[in-house]
């Protein structure tokens, strides 16, 4: 691989080139442009944050601050633990029996983990598009509608508006708009994948969390899911994880890396080794150990 | 010789004879005549059933199917009490067992997971698959009949007892094929575990659910021993669920066949294919309920 400044600019343009490109590549870091983004408000601060496995812990010292319509890229090898970061961010590890965990994830000051939250209240502000595409055996518009309708919206015309408007926001509409009715288990796989992505964004959360959104699919459905992204930045503040990245560089503004060490147990655990500014991260790592996992010496 | 010259055999690929290929060919020899074997009861049954019954059953068509049954030595049709008490008594046990079974089952897959009750519960569903049906008579015919009287009620819970484990175990199996995935995406919309499992998990269970709760109902129609001293033997129609005694297509089959007369076990074969019948066609539905939400699932 290359030196690390080219590398970003050159991925950028020739991945996102043609008429799918919409917004520039990573730019250099100017002080300027990094005040910019962090100047934005935070919208999720963790802290000290510990996720167990039953008696396992998974992830340890996790300590991030996630801002406002930007997306921030969860990177590092498998087993990093930066699946396990995102899912404590809507307490979707809730489902898996036996997970808990320590520390503080605070969401605009509430501590997520706290005695008065409902995880119920905290999934419909923060969704979620997942790995692989999982749209219900459903039309294609009441996987959309779905959201709305346990939001209490049960007008017909309001639905429609609803439907197309997320259906376009997700770059879909065009493509589904004359058969609605049909299954949306007859879409290719990149169509799926954007159709979770109008579900997701059909009851207006605050945040939408993507882990691993586009591993199961080609680089051209990749390119246009990384477009909307961008896209959907204006209204939502993004955290993806990624095993790419080529995509983080892309994409985010903020990266958070992670890797997988041993304690002095002999136990794998994931750890946060630096977060910081996407550009600064792909151009000047503070840690030796980010630098030889983006310059490819190891991961 | 040819224009390409002479083709050189470097390696040889021709089939060689060896005991393995005669193995084979044995295995498949054997395998072949145990599915001959196991039609051929199949095929006299179904041949004895419907040559013996269609005579009946199709000389007073529709006549045989609704008409009271006659004095045991005369001739002609009728075995309407006997149809209607199998529509009612097999219907009122599958209203009785298939919400329940299915709600166990959602309670078992859904809420319950590994703890120790759930674990239990799964537990005595296996045993009770294995229960003898006529114990199942015997329970009711003791905590009911020997209270209320005979009726088509109990027989109706004897049978339902019998419904209860196949629609637990088949409910509880379809639930688990339901992907994880699809839970998650529908917590992640914010959506309750009430609101996932009534709107997401059930409609993707659904046809095996329902094929699996009709393969019960045919299950049950068919059973005879649950019902002996449950129901009674009625002569008239009877389509009271708690008074008077009912009948049954398979008690029919049971007490016509335990006649001298011809002409009572002419009207046992009539029974015998109504009831072949009944069954096939709930098993058809079933299937056609499957392979329709199998092809709108693509």
């Amino acid at each position: 691989m290359a030196t690390e400044q080219p590398m970003t600019e050159s991925k950028s343009s020739s991945t996102t080139g043609g008429k799918l490109a919409t917004t520039a590549p990573v730019p250099a870091p100017r002080p300027s442009m990094i005040e910019g983004l962090m100047s934005a408000p935070v919208v999720f601060t963790v802290e000290a944050l510990d996720v167990f496995y039953g008696a396992y812990k998974a992830v340890r010292g996790v300590e991030l601050a996630i801002r406002k319509n930007q997306i921030t890229a969860f990177i590092g090898p498998s087993g990093c633990g930066k699946t396990t970061v995102l899912r404590c961010l809507n307490r979707m590890n809730d489902l898996i029996p036996g997970a808990r965990v320590s520390g503080k994830v605070l969401y605009h000051g509430i501590d997520l983990y706290g005695p008065d939250v409902s995880a119920t209240e905290v999934r419909r502000r923060i969704g979620m598009v997942f790995q692989k595409p999982n749209p219900f055996p459903k039309s294609i518009y009441d996987n959309v509608a779905y959201g709305p309708r346990i939001n209490g919206i049960r007008d017909k015309a309001k639905l429609d508006e609803i439907v197309e408007k997320s259906l376009r926001s997700a770059a879909l509409w065009d493509e589904v708009k004359d058969r609605l009715k049909h299954s949306a288990l007859g879409m290719s796989g990149g169509q799926q994948q954007r159709l979770c992505i109008a579900r997701t964004i059909a009851v207006e959360p605050e945040v939408v969390l993507m882990d691993e959104p586009c591993s199961a699919l080609d680089p051209i459905a990749t390119a246009r899911v990384e477009d909307l992204m961008r896209e959907l930045k204006q209204h939502f503040t993004i955290v993806i994880v990624t095993h790419n990245m080529q995509q983080a560089a892309r994409v985010s503004d903020f990266t958070a890396f992670f890797t997988a060490e041993l304690d002095t147990a002999g136990q794998r655990f994931g750890q946060l080794v630096e977060f910081d500014v996407t550009a600064r991260i792909f151009s000047n790592p503070k840690e030796q150990r980010t630098e030889n996992y983006i310059t490819g010496r190891f991961g | 010789m040819s224009l390409g010259g002479e083709l050189t055999r470097a390696f040889d690929l021709r089939p060689k004879r060896s005991w393995r290929g005669v193995k084979s060919n044995l295995m498949t020899v054997l395998m072949a005549a145990a599915v001959g074997l196991i039609a051929i009861p199949l095929v006299l049954v179904m041949v004895s059933v419907f040559s013996k019954g269609g005579a009946i059953l199709f000389h007073d068509f529709p006549s045989f199917l609704t008409a009271d049954i006659p004095p045991v030595r005369k001739a002609g049709p009728g075995m309407g009490p006997a149809v209607i008490g199998t529509l009612i008594i097999t219907g009122t046990a599958t209203l009785i067992a298939v919400p329940l079974g299915v709600l166990g089952a959602i309670f078992l897959n859904e809420y319950g997971g590994a703890s120790k009750f759930a674990r239990l519960v799964r537990f005595m569903a296996m045993v009770m698959t294995g229960v003898p049906s006529i114990v199942m008579g015997l329970f009711i015919y003791v905590v009911w009949t020997m209270h209320f009287h005979l009726q088509a009620f109990g027989g109706a819970l004897a049978l339902a007892c019998l419904m209860l484990p196949i629609v637990i175990n088949a409910s509880e199996q379809m639930l688990r094929l339901v992907p994880n995935s699809l839970r998650e995406a529908s917590f992640a919309l914010g959506a309750t575990k009430a609101r996932t499992v009534l709107t997401v998990v059930l409609p993707a269970a659904g046809s095996g659910i329902v094929s699996g709760s009709l393969l019960a109902v045919a299950r049950a129609a068919g059973e005879t021993a649950p019902l002996l001293f449950t129901i009674g033997a009625a002569r008239t129609i009877n389509t009271a669920l708690f008074t008077d005694e009912n009948t049954a297509l398979s008690a029919r089959i049971f007490e016509n066949a335990k006649e001298a007369v011809v002409n009572a076990q002419d009207r046992g074969w009539g029974a015998a294919l109504a009831l072949v019948l009944l069954a096939f066609s709930l098993t058809v539905i079933a299937r056609v309920v499957t392979a329709y939400a199998t092809k709108v699932r693509k």
